[in-house]
């Protein structure tokens, strides 16, 4: 928080921005949690792991480890003030590496996130054409993206995808350089009110098409066996945690940007609830429309059920060319995708730039030109080409288990155990907030995270070491799997390791006299 | 669709969506203090 005093002490560019009311941090960090997981993976996730009894081991998995470890986050961001590697110094002079590793994984995941935005603006067009006519399978990897057979890196580029691809990246370019309340909170504040509008017309008009009762039968049904299966349970607690978007640095970096007097867990509850009540919808609507496309293929909807890109780029185009109003379901579909992929490509980006704006003490412009071009470019080289499919693949694969979530297991431990901040934390959280986080949080954060954390990633790497990914050649999967994970790892190490210099904000007035106020009320 | 999927949808919707109405309505009553906080922080500084 920003006072008259320190105001007239520090330039005015040097100033931590903040959030202009905590209304536009929670639109900003709900923009940031619902994303393209919502619409295409937990419809699917659902459905394979027990349909209506799914609920249960997802309710349980949203309030014993997404919501305690999204709390974890904001105590970290608001307490320490900073972008994720100086708020986990501030923290721990130790803990800075685990800062550094996930904002290179968020800049693996914002070269391959924006191609996917890419895709679905095209897309958003193609369903007014009907472009994709009967074959929409064959039109995706074929006419639109012109998919290699060879596996590899190649550079033969496919013009249908580099021209959206660089108009995605300069609208995000100028909505990071515009700033936390200029850039972030506007762009949020339009694109998801759009996003749910879009979103709920869509649902209502799903639910008329013939056949979306069955549908939904599929997607409730519960199946009650399921529950005994550990297998579900990880599915659970593995989608929440992707879900939220928890432990890579994202919600560090947004409650860096709260003012000091904020209801943390308060407005934490709204993002969260928010974030599965968005869920719930997605199901409704993408299994009323799957309903639908079993309905005129004459089959049942287990074999149209899939998730992912091939829900959305397969699925969705071959029920848009056949629906009464088809290509306005497109429309709001694809345009959904566009905005939910939007608003998490932002907070993804946020990361990267607030961490370097820290690190050199740089201004909002230079700091985030000197990201996003970077950025953009190593996305216009590798993902619109005949490959890029590929390469995303393996990223996307490979940086979810040894980026997110190895990242999130290490995080929880050093905190919880080596370095045992948790107290400290707890008492953070119950200064402002309304929600109060005391023993029963400490215990599922530093016990039951790590147990659940460790039981999928081992489970995660048992998979990926046994066979080959996805059948991908070996020396691909050791460049951009293995090689890449690896190296994300010890650059972050590496990076801790190069000094703070004295314009950074290591050394900061505004956060001294934050932590002075912090420490003064928790003595009243 | 069957009874049990219909049951299964409403609880669904109650627990979440309602789960979100309680959280907005916590929210509401622990309003913002942003009126008094620079006169609050101010002294110490």
């Amino acid at each position: 928080m920003t006072t008259p005093s320190d105001g007239a002490a520090a330039a005015p560019t040097g100033q931590r921005e903040t959030f202009s009311s905590r209304r536009l941090f929670i639109l900003s960090a709900i923009g940031s949690a619902v994303g393209l997981g919502n619409i295409w993976r937990f419809p699917y996730i659902a459905y394979e792991n027990g349909g209506g009894a799914f609920l249960i081991p997802y309710l349980a998995a949203l309030l014993t480890a997404g919501i305690p470890l999204l709390f974890l986050d904001y105590a970290i961001g608001h307490k320490f003030r900073g972008s994720a590697p100086l708020a986990y110094r501030r923290l721990h002079r130790a803990a800075e590496p685990l800062g550094w590793w996930q904002v290179l994984v968020c800049f693996v995941i914002a070269v391959y996130y924006a191609v996917i935005i890419a895709w679905a603006v095209m897309y958003t067009g193609f369903s007014v054409t009907n472009a994709w006519g009967a074959d929409a399978s064959g039109f995706f990897t074929g006419q639109f993206l012109q998919v290699s057979d060879t596996v590899g890196v190649g550079f033969n580029y496919v013009p249908g995808v580099v021209w959206p691809l660089l108009a995605v990246w300069v609208v995000s370019v100028v909505i990071m350089v515009a700033g936390v309340n200029k850039g972030i909170a506007r762009a949020n504040s339009i694109f998801f009110p759009l996003l749910l509008v879009m979103f709920v017309i869509l649902v209502v008009q799903s639910l008329f098409l013939p056949g979306a009762v069955d549908g939904l039968n599929a997607f409730f049904t519960p199946d009650w066996a399921a529950l005994a299966d550990p297998g579900v349970w990880a599915a659970a607690y593995g989608h929440i945690f992707f879900s939220l978007s928890v432990a890579f640095g994202i919600m560090v970096t947004y409650s860096s940007y709260l003012k000091r007097r904020t209801d943390l867990t308060g407005s934490g509850m709204v993002v969260a609830f928010s974030n599965s009540g968005f869920e719930i919808l997605a199901g409704i609507g993408v299994f009323a429309a799957l309903g639908f496309m079993a309905f005129t293929a004459g089959t049942s909807v287990s074999e149209v059920a899939v998730s992912g890109i091939g829900l959305a780029f397969i699925a969705f185009p071959t029920i848009v060319s056949a629906a009464p109003f088809g290509s306005l379901i497109g429309v709001l579909f694809f345009g959904s995708l566009v905005f939910a992929g939007m608003t998490s490509l932002i907070s993804i980006l946020e990361v990267i730039i607030a961490a370097v704006q820290d690190k050199t003490g740089w201004g909002r412009v230079p700091a985030t030109l000197a990201v996003s071009i970077p950025t953009a470019v190593v996305s216009l080289v590798l993902f619109p080409t005949a490959t890029g499919l590929y390469v995303l693949d393996v990223s996307d694969a490979f940086v979810n288990v040894f980026g997110i979530l190895a990242g999130a297991l290490v995080t929880v431990i050093m905190i919880a155990w080596v370095l045992r901040r948790l107290p400290m934390l707890s008492r953070h959280l119950n200064l402002v907030s309304s929600v109060k986080m005391g023993r029963t949080w400490i215990a599922l954060v530093a016990v039951l995270a790590p147990i659940v954390l460790g039981y999928i990633l081992v489970n995660e790497v048992i998979a990926k070491a046994s066979s080959p990914y996805e059948g991908y050649p070996l020396d691909f999967l050791a460049v951009f799997g293995w090689g890449m994970s690896g190296l994300l790892l010890v650059l972050g190490i590496l990076m801790a390791f190069i000094p703070w210099g004295a314009r950074s904000k290591l050394n900061d007035p505004e956060y001294e006299a934050h932590a002075a106020a912090l420490e003064k009320e928790a003595g009243r | 669709m069957s009874g049990i999927a219909i049951a299964l949808m409403i609880v669904a919707m109650l627990t979440v969506w309602g789960g979100l109405v309680l959280a907005i309505l916590n929210l509401a009553r622990h309003p913002e203090d942003e009126g008094h906080l620079p006169e609050e922080q101010a002294p110490e500084l």
